[in-house]
């Protein structure tokens, strides 16, 4: 066993500490997420309210500990969504190959060729804004980017000896694809995916920065941020804490993704 | 004697990992002079090319020397400064590897490159040293080295491309020349043309050569001395005559014993046992594991390097047992299956197979490349019960016909008729070990995996698997490996297994042993042998190695350029009357006796491309014995050698039979 790549370690640790502290929201908070306390709004971080509170005098760390929910779940439900199209188109192409292929992969480009984040726009006002809506059009984003990575490795694997054996014994088309060449694509996919989520997250924040994510009064890191934009003239605070929870999470996530290809070798 | 160029004392090599120190080479010692060619041999994991590199200081980081001195025409190298190192490698020192295309840039013209290494080391003027690089391509046999300097390397062929990086090598006139496998990606009358070349330098540059090979063959042609390696360390040094005539080792008896003759009766006797881990070492002899001749005496000390004889020095204590005991290749010869069948099981019949080209629309306008032929009308068939060989160079359809016969791909034209129940009752086997076993899979699922198609109860599979993994002399418990743990030879018994697994009567065994060491080689075919008695299935063998194909097979065809040229049984074939291209073939496998050299009948030219193939006999343009026009223009008819042997030549039976009787050694 080689030892671990450092950047494994250090995004491992924050992911950990942050998946732990969104789990244990509802135990650790001090106070509700929309309590108000109108006599202390705009606090700096004091022996009360650790972090602040913001323009409501809600607590900052109560709203940043729990706003960290939607932003993962939207980030790993978006991906997931990402995987489950982009993975199967990705294979099929791969391994299909000719005219099939060639069809796949210009509408992919075509895709791709669009910003993510204004294809989200898009898809958001087609059908409304809401956190279903903004994992749903994430999600889609992420399917083309995914379905290139997949077909990629999946082509070199089309040839391999021990497909080729698979199939001169009879396998049927579907278990070539998902018995045998699948399990050798899911290095590249499970680096790929870490990676995505990271920039899910932002996208996420993004949408509800916008306004067209997650809705208030929710606790939201993106959201957070939103409404602490007017008042960072008269207190830093409400938009710096869950400004620093957002980068060190997507920091993390790209971390351990790059830790994750160098140990895992892929590409 | 003159003192020596290369001087290697005492040499020992680790590599740090995390299992610990992997020593890679002990105590090597090893001399080469001038204009003197000292083989190399050793198998993989013997530590060769890390010998190779270690004299050019060129080792990865985590290797380190751990003692010995490397002294190179009187100085050490281990002493020596980066920028002294600098002067010395590729002028003074010069090493070819096995890969002449990474060896080359891809973005300059060949005589560019040769001219830069002039213009830097000898700080030459450019046209001097453009006149130079002519010259040097001139040396390694160019016949027309204007022309090729003008070309960039993949417009030239695998042979040429290693002309060129052995002419880049000569550049700086260097008095130590280091081959690393030169010959091993090409084919047998390239790979024979190339060694002509080497015995040519010898005597034309009179530079130290140290040749590196795995290939006992290649090395009786070229060396005047040998040393043998064996996991790290050198078992035996002698004069290249008296090593193969009598080897006093016993790896290099085991190693020499393993190689296939191509008289198809001597060889193929296989060491049994593992190559040891070099993290953890047996205690003496590195090889009393595996050695016939063990005595307690070898476990307790490893052996010095003694001297035996004149120039003779070998590593073992038992030598003086070694050399009374007769040697037993000739007594163990594998049974070749005679044909006793006439039913033919699988029968191609004008089969022809063409990839890619241009669509119909671009046909029909006349742009657009034409399909690659790879199969042009072929039909042979395969009978019950026999082993059919398919020999060939790179490139002549040979495995894309396997690949027919298991419906891996659909002929364009013709038919390929397998009498069968099922068909699914034709397997395959494949050439790399490392890629016909799923990584991300242990052995018992992918054993078991055909058993399910084959409609199995769990039960009944994990009995059958434990069969399977026995009938190939694997222990039941590698079940539960994962590929990565086994070692080639292992990864391609798993390989074999699995292709029986579905009971089949027909076996395609696609280079089955070309990616394994001559003596994993002669065990895996040994294997193949017996499992087929009792399957009593037929074999299509398909393999570059006639040597080999003579042991295993009854009936042979020799494909060139995607058409069959010969076909007939085994011994017919590897006698006159023959093909002028089976007769080229055979002339240039190299014999592992240096008492026989080489007689290669020299194939002008290179192979032509399969998109453009020549009109009328597809062999004319490289053939030595071509007769005049109607080669070039009608198709060679079949001519009727023997009830089993049939030619594809214009030159009649009868003359075919004098000329080749002329060319036999």
């Amino acid at each position: 066993m080689t030892s671990l790549p450092p950047a494994l370690g250090v995004g491992g640790a924050i992911l950990a500490l942050v998946l732990a502290l969104s789990f244990a929201a509802p135990w650790i908070a001090p106070f509700p997420t929309t309590e108000q306390h109108m006599l202390e709004r705009l606090k700096p971080p004091g022996a009360r309210f650790l972090l602040g509170t913001d323009q409501y005098g809600r607590d900052l760390l109560s709203r940043t500990l729990f706003g960290g929910r939607p932003a993962l779940g939207l980030g790993l439900g978006a991906v997931a969504l990402g995987l489950v199209l982009g993975v199967p188109i990705g294979l099929t192409a791969g391994y299909v190959g000719g005219r099939l292929d060639d069809l796949v992969m210009r509408v992919v480009d075509a895709m791709l060729a669009f910003p993510s984040l204004l294809l989200a726009l898009l898809i958001i006002t087609a059908l409304g804004a809401s956190t279903g809506h903004a994992l749903l059009a994430i999600g889609v984003a992420n399917g083309p980017g995914v379905a290139r990575i997949v077909r990629s490795a999946t082509l070199a694997l089309r040839e391999a000896e021990f497909v080729l054996a698979a199939r001169a014994r009879g396998e049927r088309h579907l278990y070539v694809m998902f018995g045998e060449i699948f399990p050798n694509v899911l290095p590249p996919v499970i680096v790929e995916g870490t990676l995505r989520i990271g920039f899910a997250i932002l996208a996420g924040a993004s949408l509800s920065f916008l306004g067209l994510g997650v809705q208030p009064p929710a606790a939201d890191w993106g959201l957070m941020i939103r409404e602490a934009r007017q008042y960072v003239f008269l207190s830093p605070w409400p938009l710096l804490v869950p400004g620093t929870a957002l980068a060190f999470t997507i920091v993390a996530f790209n971390l351990f993704g790059d830790g994750l290809r160098d140990r895992l070798g892929a590409t | 004697m003159p003192p020596p160029v290369l001087d290697v004392r005492a040499l020992s090599v680790q590599f740090e990992t995390n299992d610990g120190p992997l020593r890679v080479l002990r105590d090597v010692s090893l001399q080469v002079a001038r204009g003197e060619t000292v083989g190399l041999a050793g198998e993989s994991g013997s530590g060769k090319t890390t010998l190779g590199y270690t004299i050019l200081q060129a080792l990865a980081p985590t290797a380190r020397i751990t003692g010995g001195a490397i002294l190179f025409e009187g100085r050490d190298l281990l002493g020596v400064g980066e920028d002294e190192l600098r002067r010395l490698r590729g002028r003074r020192i010069a090493m070819v590897y096995q890969d002449p295309r990474s060896a080359l840039n891809p973005t300059m013209r060949v005589g560019a490159q040769i001219a830069e290494v002039l213009e830097i080391h000898e700080r030459a003027p450019a046209r001097a040293a453009r006149r130079r690089a002519q010259e040097l391509l001139e040396l390694v046999n160019i016949a027309d080295p204007a022309s090729v300097a003008r070309h960039y390397p993949h417009e030239l062929s695998g042979g040429m491309q290693q002309r060129a990086v052995i002419a880049m090598a000569l550049a700086g006139g260097p008095s130590l020349l280091i081959l690393d496998e030169p010959t091993t990606g090409l084919d047998v009358t390239t790979q024979a043309r190339i060694l002509e070349l080497v015995a040519d330098l010898k005597r034309r540059v009179g530079a130290a050569i140290l040749y590196i090979s795995h290939d006992l063959a290649v090395i009786a042609q070229v060396a005047d001395r040998v040393g043998v390696l064996y996991a790290g360390e050198l078992v035996e040094v002698a004069p290249t005559a008296d090593l193969f005539a009598q080897p006093i080792h016993p790896y290099t008896r085991g190693l020499l014993d393993a190689l296939p003759h191509l008289d198809g009766v001597r060889g193929l006797a296989p060491i049994e046992g593992r190559f040891p881990r070099l993290t953890d070492l047996p205690p003496g002899c590195v090889f009393a594991p595996r050695c016939d001749f063990v005595a307690p005496a070898c476990t307790v000390a490893t052996p010095a390097l003694e001297t035996v004889a004149l120039e003779r020095r070998a590593r073992c204590v038992r030598w003086p047992t070694v050399l009374a005991t007769p040697r037993r290749s000739t007594s163990e010869a594998i049974e070749r299956a005679a044909v006793t069948s006439d039913v033919p099981l699988l029968a191609f019949e004008h089969v022809s197979k063409h990839f890619g080209g241009a669509g119909a629309v671009a046909r029909w306008l006349g742009v657009g490349a034409p399909p690659v032929r790879a199969v042009d009308d072929v039909s042979f068939d395969v009978r019950a019960d026999e082993v059919f060989a398919l020999v060939g160079e790179s490139g002549c359809g040979k495995t894309t016909l396997g690949r027919l016969a298991v419906r891996l791909l659909r002929p364009t034209a013709g038919r390929v008729r397998f009498a069968a129940s099922k068909p699914t009752d034709a397997q395959i086997v494949f050439q790399h070990p490392d890629s016909s076993l799923n990584p991300m899979k242990r052995i018992g699922p992918s054993l078991a995996r055909p058993l399910v198609l084959r409609g199995l109860r769990r039960r009944e599979r994990g009995r059958r698997v434990r069969e399977l993994l026995e009938s190939v002399r694997l222990d039941p418990d590698y079940g539960a490996r994962w590929p990565a743990a086994l070692s080639g030879g292992e990864k391609q018994r798993v390989a074999i297994a699995r292709a029986l697994a579905m009971a089949p009567q027909f076996v395609v065994l696609d280079e089955p042993v070309s990616a394994l060491d001559v003596s994993t080689q002669a065990s895996i075919i040994r294997l193949l042998a017996e499992l087929r008695r009792t399957l009593s299935a037929s074999y299509l063998m398909i393999s570059h190695d006639l040597s080999l194909v003579r042991h295993v097979a009854a009936r042979v065809g020799v494909m060139y350029l995607g058409r069959l040229v010969e076909i007939g049984a085994v011994d017919e074939v590897f006698r006159a009357p023959s093909h002028p291209y089976t007769r080229a073939l055979l002339s240039a496998v190299p014999r592992p006796d240096p008492a026989v050299p080489g007689r290669p009948i020299r194939l002008e030219g290179n192979v032509p491309s399969a998109q453009h193939p020549p009109t009328g006999c597809r062999f004319h343009t490289r053939c030595p014995q071509k007769i005049g026009r109607v080669c070039e223009e009608a198709e060679p008819p079949w001519a009727r050698a023997s009830a089993t042997h049939w030619i594809a030549c214009h030159i009649p039976i009868a003359e075919l039979s004098r000329s080749s009787e002329d060319a036999r050694p």
